[in-house]
């Protein structure tokens, strides 16, 4: 039962790596939303005793070299937002869409916010909006994200 | 129903154990952070993860190679035509444009056997096919289908038919990435081919924009220059074009002018790229030439980019 649970929210993953690396035309690269982080923030949310910090410490790793990026820098927001949505899952659940929204829109923050602050530390910079797009594209894809996952995991349990 | 109640049951035992998880992930993603950022310690670790995204690259190719597949196997006779036609001329074009640079190279190995300068050799290439472009804006990186079990190593040049591309900088068994010369962390020694004024070309994180922030502001360089690629970093071989100067600003309070040039490669549209073996490299005399030239230039030497 446990490994049919697990299978789907792999995929799951996996798709999200897969499209953090999908080619996109040009005018829209900047506005790429994280799917990385959309998906464990759904997961460590409804189920927050199998998918926590570590599945999304180890997600992190594979982004960072699939980016090309400092080892860890993706592996250490990752988790940290994870911690912070599996600390206040209860509260997540019960919140209407609206501010479900919302409460995803500061967690994407901080995601970028650690990226931007490890990018600083780095020595590498580059423009505000490549901060702000995800961000913005990110909210925005929450509800439709959130739909699509719960039809899933709804199935899922249905059927187990 | 169950579920939730079994939540609430292991909430109290997990909360703490979860924090101190946090705690040790993040002391090891700093631990990571810094021995990558400041030696090459990890390119092992990060080989043996690339071969498991590897993959995942293949998916994502997929559907763009298939699709050329497709074109190509579906092209009408008419299309062939008129792109065999077109490919003739263009041969017949760069045949002429040849036959002038045999006779050029031969006087030039005539005149620097005159002066007693070691000869150029001519660069190996190979061709290699573009898997992806990476699609953080902080970094330019591509990979390529071209590995270490094809003799590829780090730190090689990569062109196009038009001008440098980049880099290499992990030779993974496969498949390897290199950094774009538009990348924000990428340096790259060139010279004005007008007048050999050497400089310095970085990358802007834009694909069509690499900055040259060292030129003082008497610095003679026009609109329109063509900057090929001076050799003197060691990573690129001499006498690639680069970019083309777009925009002089002269700032007469400050110390430098600003500078943009445009690259000559289309960075963003290139699905092939060439890989270069040069042979100029290991030969030793060669970097006397460079040496007595160096003391005419108050540049610093730059590498040729980020580790």
């Amino acid at each position: 039962m446990n490994a049919s649970r697990r299978l789907p929210v792999l995929i799951c993953i996996i798709v999200a790596l897969t499209l953090a690396i999908v080619p996109m035309p040009d005018w829209a690269s900047p506005y790429r939303p994280d799917w990385a982080v959309l998906t464990l923030i759904y997961w460590s949310m409804s189920m927050p005793r199998t998918y926590s910090v570590g599945t999304a410490w180890i997600t992190g790793i594979v982004l960072d070299v699939a980016h090309g990026t400092l080892l860890g820098q993706h592996a250490l927001a990752l988790a940290f937002v994870t911690y912070l949505t599996t600390k206040f899952h209860l509260q997540l659940r019960v919140f209407p869409m609206s501010q479900m929204t919302a409460t995803v829109l500061a967690l994407l923050a901080i995601y970028q916010f650690i990226l931007f602050w490890i990018n600083g530390v780095a020595g590498t910079y580059a423009d505000a909006v490549a901060y702000w797009g995800p961000l913005i594209s990110g909210t925005l894809l929450w509800p439709l994200v959130a739909h699509f996952f719960s039809g899933i995991r709804y199935r899922n349990t249905r059927t187990s | 129903m169950a579920a939730n109640t079994a939540d609430r049951e292991h909430r109290s035992t997990k909360t703490p154990a979860l924090g101190l998880r946090l705690l040790l992930l993040a002391a090891l993603s700093v631990i990571l952070l810094v021995v990558d950022h400041r030696q090459n310690h990890l390119d092992a670790v990060r080989k043996a993860i690339g071969a498991t995204v590897y993959p995942l690259r293949v998916i994502v190719d997929a559907p763009v190679s298939s699709w050329r597949w497709f074109r190509e196997n579906t092209a009408t006779r008419n299309e062939l035509l008129l792109e065999m036609s077109r490919l003739n001329a263009e041969r017949l074009l760069t045949h002429a444009r040849l036959q002038r640079f045999t006779a050029l190279e031969s006087e030039n190995a005539r005149l620097r056997a005159m002066l007693d300068a070691t000869g150029k050799v001519r660069d190996q290439v190979q061709v290699a096919e573009i898997m992806s472009v990476s699609a953080n804006p902080f970094r330019h990186i591509l990979v390529i289908n071209k590995g270490s079990r094809d003799g590829v190593f780090n730190g090689q040049a990569m062109i196009d038919a038009d001008g440098v591309v980049g880099q290499v900088i992990e030779a993974g068994l496969l498949s390897s990435n290199g950094v774009l010369i538009s990348d924000p962390d990428h340096a790259l020694p060139v010279e004005v081919n007008r007048n050999g004024l050497r400089t310095i070309a970085v990358g802007t994180g834009d694909f069509d924009r690499l900055e040259l922030p060292f030129l003082p502001n008497n610095a003679d360089i026009e609109l329109g220059d063509l900057l090929v690629t001076s050799g003197l970093g060691g990573a690129f071989p001499p006498g690639y074009p680069v970019a083309i100067v777009d925009s002089v600003t002269r700032i007469p309070q400050g110390p430098f002018a600003e500078v943009t040039a445009r690259p000559a490669a289309r960075l963003n549209q290139v699905r092939e790229i060439m890989l270069i073996w040069s042979a100029a490299k290991e030969d030793p005399a060669d970097a006397t030439v460079p040496a007595a030239e160096e003391t005419a230039s108050p540049e610093p030497e730059p590498t040729g980019g980020d580790n």
